[in-house]
């Protein structure tokens, strides 16, 4: 008898087979139930198999690839580690930048594996479907990983030591915390243009090439591998998010206003939380890879420029904060770190003012706003921390209701004024840092009055551990909130001169070098 | 506009006056000193006299700048949710008009912060 042999099967039936293949249509229950949630934010699909996803991966190949990138990452972890590795960073203040990283960021991959498994599960297309199962597993991987390099740094250096517990306590926090919360709890398409598009395209390059160029240029070899080991996933992500968007858009006419909102939204939620990044990069890296104006300029106004141009065929257009973004990129990084460093008794890391050559390139960098606007203030703060009077504001600032930012930002026409915008809504005043907060808030009051605001959250005293009496004699409440927040205060805070990571890292350097 | 759900949304504002023990939020602002970086947030009883917010309350957040102890307050300006307004130092907080989570700035004429800079 002949033995019949299968021909081998091409890339483009196996993922036919691997994925639409994997599906069907529910007989016993009808498919609307069984897919409650992909109809009502008003979107239209009429044909799911429209959905093109150009990198055809299918489930076995994908446990191929990343096994082989998770040896080689873990490879590399294990010679950084054995090999003190943390010893051959710059300098201790470029530490600071990895607990910003890890309380900030790793716990929204967690939040975003979450996100990426539910819109999976509720959206009715195979395509897009499996394409999100796998995102979820990227992102919890990038999760994992991260923490695993950064757990070398918690066996030395102080404010690593409880990222999870602290995004849903400490009050900066709640800014990355509240944007992930906003698109969780957001219908399936709205968070793949948040997270899908807007931030995964949109904004992705101006996490990534900080942070990981960032950690290259200081000399951080197990921060800047897990950075290249998620780089190809981050490239399958981008590619996700723009064919959501185009998907969408195809499928009917109608989409486009809807699609329109959420692409204004969220770009400009992801421009207020990368206010942070801004900030890491012009005043925490202690040797910088550019500004975070020359950054915003090529990854948002250049690259960004070329999608929306790309896009205009749909009919979308620039988002509508990108005019008020122009102008911010020349403050934003200045009064968020004028921001920590006054608030730095209430940070999980340390702070301190720039040298004087620090403030020399911020000049160079800033020539329209650094030197009049910001200098003055700066050169005052590190007069002041010279003569034993270093500045503390020890009380709770305002913060705006949409992004949870103290209300630090200015006018966009004058920086010498704060921006202040306020709604009534249902008998309540509500308060924004701007007036693409405020239109977020009017377009979905009903969601945005029951954000979670820290400052709120103490006064309210939610923000004690059980059995601590706020009424008892001599009560320190900013002592009992840091308590709760698992900071431990004097070490994990404060100014980084005469801090024990600064002591430290230089004992052990002359360690290291000498005998 | 209000928000697309899937079932009735209704839940309640996360701070609303009852939520604060007696207390109402009142958010102040000092107008050309950005070293303090925000406005501050303070939580009041509405029985507080306006005099009392600015002998006792308003040092503790604005004293460290040094223009603070040069204000002449019978020449401050003062603004509500940015209009000019003119507070009664002698009647209480409520008197005044100030409801929960109001938001009042004052101007000190003269006075533009460190080196002129509105630091």
């Amino acid at each position: 008898m002949d033995v019949k042999v299968n021909k081998k099967l091409g890339l483009k039936e196996r993922y036919a087979l691997m994925t639409r293949g994997l599906g069907w249509d529910t007989t016993y229950q009808p498919m609307d139930k069984v897919f409650p949630y992909d109809k009502f934010e008003g979107i239209k699909i009429h044909d799911w198999d429209k959905w093109e996803d150009p990198f055809r991966m299918t489930m076995d190949a994908y446990w191929k690839y990343q096994a082989e990138k998770e040896r080689k990452l873990y490879a590399i972890i294990d010679a950084f580690a054995q090999n003190n590795g943390h010893l051959g960073v710059t300098d201790a203040r470029y530490i600071n930048t990895l607990k910003l990283f890890l309380t900030g960021i790793s716990p929204l991959e967690y939040m975003a594996h979450r996100g990426f498994a539910h819109v999976g599960r509720q959206m009715r297309g195979v395509g897009p479907r499996v394409a999100c199962l796998m995102q979820s597993l990227d992102e919890i991987r990038h999760a994992q990983t991260q923490i695993h390099s950064m757990s070398n740094y918690n066996k030395y250096y102080n404010g690593f030591h409880d990222p999870m517990h602290m995004i849903e306590r400490v009050w900066y926090l709640s800014v990355p915390r509240s944007f992930f919360d906003d698109a969780y709890t957001a219908g399936p398409f709205e968070f793949m243009i948040a997270i899908g598009f807007s931030f995964e395209y949109v904004l992705t390059n101006l996490l990534f090439v900080p942070f990981i160029s960032g950690a290259a240029y200081n000399g951080d070899m197990g921060a800047m591998t897990f950075g290249f080991s998620a780089q190809s996933d981050e490239a399958r992500h981008m590619t996700l998010g723009l064919e959501c968007i185009k998907f969408m858009l195809e499928q009917d006419p109608d989409n486009l206003p809807i699609v329109q909102r959420w692409i204004d939204k969220w770009t400009w939620r992801g421009t207020r939380v990368l206010t942070l990044v801004g900030m890491m990069m012009d005043y925490m890296l202690p040797k910088r890879v550019m500004s975070w104006k020359e950054a915003w300029e090529i990854y948002f106004e250049q690259n960004g420029g070329a999608l929306f141009n790309d896009l205009a065929r749909y009919g979308i257009t620039v988002p509508k904060c990108a005019a008020q973004a122009a102008l911010d990129k020349e403050h934003v990084s200045h009064q968020a770190w004028a921001t920590f460093y006054q608030y730095g008794a209430a940070a999980d890391f340390h702070t301190w003012m720039p040298s004087s050559s620090e403030m020399d390139w911020l000049s160079e960098k800033y020539p329209n706003t650094f030197d009049k606007y910001y200098r003055p203030r700066f050169e005052y703060f590190a007069e002041q921390h010279k003569a034993g009077n270093r500045f503390y504001n020890l009380t709770l600032p305002m913060l705006c209701q949409t992004c949870q930012i103290p209300m630090l930002f200015t006018e966009p026409a004058d920086p010498t004024k704060i921006c202040y915008r306020e709604s009534d809504y249902k008998g309540e005043k509500y308060h924004f840092c701007s007036d693409g907060c405020k239109e977020i808030f009017d377009h979905e009051p009903e969601k945005y009055i029951q954000a979670w605001l820290p400052v709120h959250q103490i006064h309210q005293g939610n923000c004690f551990d059980p059995g601590v009496d706020p009424a008892a004699p001599g009560f320190n409440p900013l002592a009992a909130v840091l308590d709760h927040y698992h900071i431990n205060q004097g070490r994990d805070n404060m100014e980084f001169e005469g801090s024990e990571d600064q002591r430290n890292f230089a004992a052990w350097r002359t360690m290291a070098a000498k005998n | 506009m209000s928000v697309v759900s899937l079932k009735p949304y209704d839940f309640p504002a996360a701070d609303s006056q009852d939520k604060f023990h007696g207390n109402q939020l009142l958010y102040v602002g000092w107008e050309d000193h950005l070293m303090f970086c925000a406005p501050f947030c303070w939580p009041l009883p509405g029985a507080m006299s306006f005099g009392e917010l600015l002998e006792k309350v308003l040092p503790g957040g604005f004293g460290y700048h040094p223009d603070f102890k040069k204000i002449d307050w019978s020449k401050v300006e003062w603004f509500k949710s940015g209009k000019p307004w003119r507070p009664d130092d002698a009647k209480s907080l409520a008197e005044n008009g100030i409801l929960h989570k109001d938001v009042i700035r004052f101007r000190t004429p003269g006075l533009t912060g460190i080196k002129g800079s509105c630091s």
